[in-house]
């Protein structure tokens, strides 16, 4: 894949996109409907929508903040119209947004009313959408690529095929001097002492443990019994049984370069190599938080069949389950249920993917991105005030 | 794991010598079938004592209850009970070593 040549997005701050959107950014719930309507109005930009922002305090409202500011510092974003319900939050994000170099703007909608703020980053949205529509893919190289790994909806086939084949890319990735995300904390569970071992230092080492106790102590200080919601139903049906069994599934895809760091939730990686991100283990959740913290391309790979997408980081799902390959094809970007039967060897596999993460950043849609699967979800660390 | 193909037709994958439960690769009827372990050339006979679908655990050896579970050369659960060899391995055998409170 080395000779293949790739195109990208470069960003003023260095980074290296393989899409080019123009978002409409809520700073919180009250501001979804008019961001909504822009979209609507300047059909081309994209609205994302979510559920928080208002009344959060302490770290849960910083990882708001560092959520939705890296959102639209991701490279995959060319410019940035965001709408809050009163303007100091408003401009901490564009503010934020704008550092990178990148075209942001700010609306608020108190004094102003929806429809006046509308007409205004309709406007801007529109300008910002053929400015972007302006720029031009230039070649990039591979590990300029930010990719990011994390399974759903795993079962026992994901372990045997679909996350090796993974683990063949993160390391190829790597080793070409590539950074990858992974995170998923309490599925590591029964496992995690195989990343301790892997973290290259002891200052990393103690970090990462200290990110996993915190995370186990919270879900055990809760009392609740997890059967059911980690290992999910789904996990269950499709064959695991508990989650040390679904955390080495998971550890598969990892490959066997070092962990160079352990990062806070939506932080950006500031070493090249394997990043381990503190994070829950639900996938729109999870990719949320590493499309904030840069990665601009994720690998899936998926059991059972989870159908999750992202709105501005293409997703692409890789199954080794038969069944799942047939019955949901429309959501598979690539099938290698031939590893369990001995008609594709891992290799091979991993070749497939590569070939196929080169379409995609050439600018192939993934199947989340033709069926308009734009799961975009903040991380609630607790109540609001 | 390296990159030939098998041409002979497992029924059961292993990850690793020393695990106790093998993965069925179709759904399993009960009767012989072929298990085969990803880190060696070892083929193995089972005696498979009930259906086991697709993606879902067969015992290669019995194990006692309350003992460990191996797969991937890791302990993935503790038996609830004793398993004879070939019998399906589920929740309704096995439990986390580690989460107490998923019962």
């Amino acid at each position: 894949m080395a000779a293949e040549r790739l195109t990208g997005y470069r960003r003023s701050d260095g980074g290296v996109g393989i899409r080019n959107h123009v978002v409409v950014l809520p700073v919180d719930d009250l501001s979804n409907a008019a961001a909504e309507r822009v979209a609507s109005v300047v059909p081309g930009v994209l609205a994302l929508p979510h559920a928080y922002g208002r009344l959060q305090f302490g770290p849960d409202l910083e990882l708001t903040f560092s959520t939705l500011i890296g959102t639209g510092c991701n490279p995959n974003v060319a410019a940035a119209v965001v709408i809050g319900i009163e303007p100091a939050w408003t401009a901490r994000i564009v503010d934020a947004i704008a550092a990178t170099g990148k075209p942001a703007v700010g609306l608020s909608i108190e004094r102003h009313g929806d429809l006046q703020t509308i007409a205004e980053a309709a406007r801007h949205a529109a300008r910002m959408l053929q400015d972007a529509t302006a720029l031009e893919r230039e070649e990039v190289r591979i590990e300029e690529i930010m990719i990011s790994i994390k399974c759903g909806e795993s079962d026992t086939t994901t372990g045997l095929g679909s996350c090796p084949t993974t683990s063949v890319v993160v390391d190829r990735h790597v080793n070409r001097g590539g950074t990858v995300l992974f995170g998923e904390t309490s599925e590591l569970t029964g496992g995690e002492h195989l990343i301790a071992e892997r973290c290259i230092d002891d200052e990393v080492r103690k970090r990462f443990m200290s990110m996993y106790d915190n995370y186990i102590a919270m879900i055990e200080a809760t009392g609740a019994n997890l059967l059911g919601s980690q290992p999910t139903e789904g996990n269950i049906r499709g064959g695991l049984s508990t989650i040390e069994e679904k955390a080495l599934g998971n550890i598969a895809k990892t490959g066997t370069v070092p962990v160079v760091d352990a990062i806070e939730p939506a932080a950006r990686p500031t070493k090249a190599g394997l990043n381990f991100m503190d994070s829950s283990c639900a996938a729109a959740e999870t990719i949320t938080l590493m499309a904030a913290g840069g990665a601009v391309l994720h690998v899936f790979p998926t059991g059972q069949g989870n159908v999750i997408g992202n709105p501005i980081e293409p997703v692409i799902k890789v199954t080794s389950n038969p069944v799942t390959a047939s019955t949901m094809s429309e959501h598979i970007d690539l099938d290698v249920s031939g590893i369990l039967t001995g008609e594709l060897g891992l290799q091979q596999a991993g070749d497939q993917l590569e070939a196929l993460i080169a379409q995609t950043i050439r600018g192939r849609l993934t199947c989340a991105e033709v069926l308009g699967h734009r799961e975009f979800v903040l991380t609630k660390l607790y109540q609001s005030a | 794991m390296g990159d030939e193909t098998r041409s002979d037709a497992l029924d059961v994958l292993v990850h690793n010598e020393g695990d106790d439960v093998g993965v069925a690769i179709h759904d399993l009827e009960p009767g012989e079938v072929l298990a085969g372990w990803l880190d060696s050339e070892r083929r193995e006979r089972i005696p498979v004592k009930e259906a086991v679908l697709l993606g879902h655990k067969v015992a290669l050896r019995d194990l006692a209850e309350g003992a460990d579970v191996i797969e991937y050369s890791v302990r993935v659960a503790h038996t609830r009970c004793a398993i004879e060899r070939g019998a399906y391995v589920h929740t309704h055998n096995v439990r986390s070593a580690r989460w107490q409170q998923s019962a």
